[in-house]
């Protein structure tokens, strides 16, 4: 039947970059995976939330006791390196809480269980099921970062009020990094394959995106690439919202943020739809 | 022409040959969601989960997850998913095939109750009585193309003869020479035993009382026959 759904009536197979054919029937994919999920919530809760709360307190007040204040670019005030640190860290925690979702499980349900197939049965095309998984991985990341969030309220880190700000731009890094991701979830033969992309792809850039210490100390050529690392662009336009400042160069940010997103999304489908013609 | 595959699915009920339930659910979650995916409402879909689980003889399971099925009541609950929208097609792949003789009996009487009820059944077997059983119209594949196509019964009587005689034994394979083997339209010869294909087994049968050597089975000409007659008897290097 995907074979029939990809012949156009002339006979010519349909373009895998043609533009994605979407419609209502992503919502009852999304649910599944949200059905599944509330059965495990929240033991995955703790889990999500415990590791970036350790990394937070032994760096932040470990390491800042010895650092100090720093200042996140040149020319700014300096501020307490744990809010340096937990205004960079949110944005690695939606980053992994998507790319984690969008590779293990996405490919649990495509590639292991068989998932994709049994809904692609029924009316619901490959489009569909890509956009639900990535709008699955992006929420399930905004879950981790709001659980992350309240505690650094409860923690006194940061009280600003323009946190509600930086709540819904954490989804738009969860959405960038779901689109990514899932473009190595398409070319994926196996788990392992994960481990390149999270050792060669996102453990770099964590380093090299301002997270742990300024970009500043960087040399220039690194830092010129770094200038268009999707994370940094996330951490750039949300650091200033944790520290009750708007961020300079905001639409750049987004923009850059909302063409990684696009772009991947398309690869990505385009990837999946070859993935499910072979 | 992929939003027409769209409309066509929506009428369609499919069972793979491996099963794709959900493993995270339970019987009647796994009917709920899959509905869902046609754009069922949850009332609607709730309304019909009993009707569905009695047919799939899963009423007591409604609450366990595919794991703690056994392989027969997996099939009757990808069955059942396949109903939920109450498709005017099925198409299923190979639906007996690993089943034990009881899980595949139900099977069968399930599937004779949907052709009752006015159901298009499409489907692939390997297993020759399942397709004797339930088709009124039956196509022998090979390779991916068409070799024959008909009635099952008048396949029978239009490619072989009506009786086979089998016989097997110690010295069974000399008789391929003997005057006996006169008294067959046909023989064949796979491993140790000989086939003998007639139109009368009567005189045959009589003849082998003489070797009493030997083990016969009589039996009528079935679709199996058919099959190793219309695509030979060895086991394919590519099979």
């Amino acid at each position: 039947m995907n074979t029939l759904a990809s012949i156009h009536s002339h006979g010519q197979p349909l373009s895998i970059w043609r533009l994605p054919n979407l419609s209502s029937r992503w919502w009852p994919v999304f649910l599944r995976n949200l059905l599944v999920w509330r059965k495990l919530a929240i033991p995955s809760l703790v889990g999500n939330i415990a590791e970036p709360l350790m990394w937070l307190v032994a760096f932040g007040y470990g390491m800042g006791a010895l650092v100090g204040n720093v200042a996140p670019a040149a020319g700014d005030a300096k501020i307490p390196y744990i809010l340096f640190l937990a205004s960079g860290s949110i944005c690695m925690s939606a980053m992994q809480a998507a790319s984690f979702e969008a590779l293990y499980s996405a490919f649990s349900r495509m590639h292991v269980q068989k998932t994709w197939d049994g809904i692609m049965n029924a009316p619901v095309n490959l489009d569909n099921i890509l956009m639900a998984e990535m709008l699955w991985a992006a929420f399930k990341s905004l879950f981790t970062v709001t659980a992350i969030l309240g505690v650094m309220l409860v923690l006194g880190i940061s009280h600003s009020p323009k946190l509600l700000v930086a709540w819904p731009i954490l989804l738009g890094v969860g959405i960038t990094f779901s689109c990514i991701a899932l473009i190595f979830n398409a070319l994926a033969k196996g788990y392992d394959f994960f481990t390149y992309y999270f050792t060669l792809f996102l453990t770099p850039m964590m380093f090299l995106s301002g997270i742990f210490f300024p970009r500043d100390q960087l040399p220039h050529v690194v830092k010129v690439i770094s200038d268009w690392l999707p994370l940094t662009n996330a951490v750039e336009l949300v650091r200033p919202l944790f520290m009750d400042q708007w961020p300079q160069n905001a639409w750049l940010h987004v923009a850059v943020l909302a063409a990684y997103a696009v772009l991947g999304f398309w690869l990505a489908l385009a990837l999946t739809r070859k993935r499910f013609r072979a | 022409m992929p939003q027409e595959a769209l409309a066509i699915k929506a009428l369609m009920g499919v069972v793979n040959q491996n099963d794709t339930l959900d493993p995270d659910f339970s019987c009647s979650e796994n009917l709920l969601v899959y509905g869902r995916y046609f754009g069922m409402k949850t009332a609607e879909i709730k309304a019909r989960i009993p009707q569905l689980l009695e047919f799939a003889s899963l009423t007591s399971k409604a609450g366990s997850k595919p794991g703690e099925l056994s392989g027969g009541m997996k099939r009757r609950l990808s069955l059942a998913r396949a109903l939920v929208n109450d498709p005017k097609l099925l198409l299923l792949d190979e639906p007996t095939t690993g089943l034990d003789p009881q899980a595949r009996h139900l099977m069968w009487e399930r599937l004779q109750m949907l052709l009752q009820q006015g159901k298009s059944i499409l489907l692939t077997t390997h297993f020759m009585d399942e397709a004797e059983r339930l088709c009124s119209r039956l196509l022998v594949l090979d390779h991916g193309k068409k070799i024959a196509e008909g009635k099952p019964r008048d396949l029978i009587a239009q490619h072989l003869e009506p009786d086979v005689v089998e016989v097997y034994g110690t010295g069974a394979l000399a008789l391929q020479d003997s005057p006996l083997a006169k008294l067959a339209a046909r023989v064949e010869i796979s491993g140790e035993t000989l086939f003998f294909y007639t139109q009368d087994a009567k005189p045959l049968l009589e003849a082998l009382q003489a070797h009493p050597q030997l083990r016969t089975l009589h039996r009528p000409a079935n679709l199996e026959d058919l099959f190793l007659k219309l695509t030979g008897r060895q086991i394919r290097e590519d099979a």
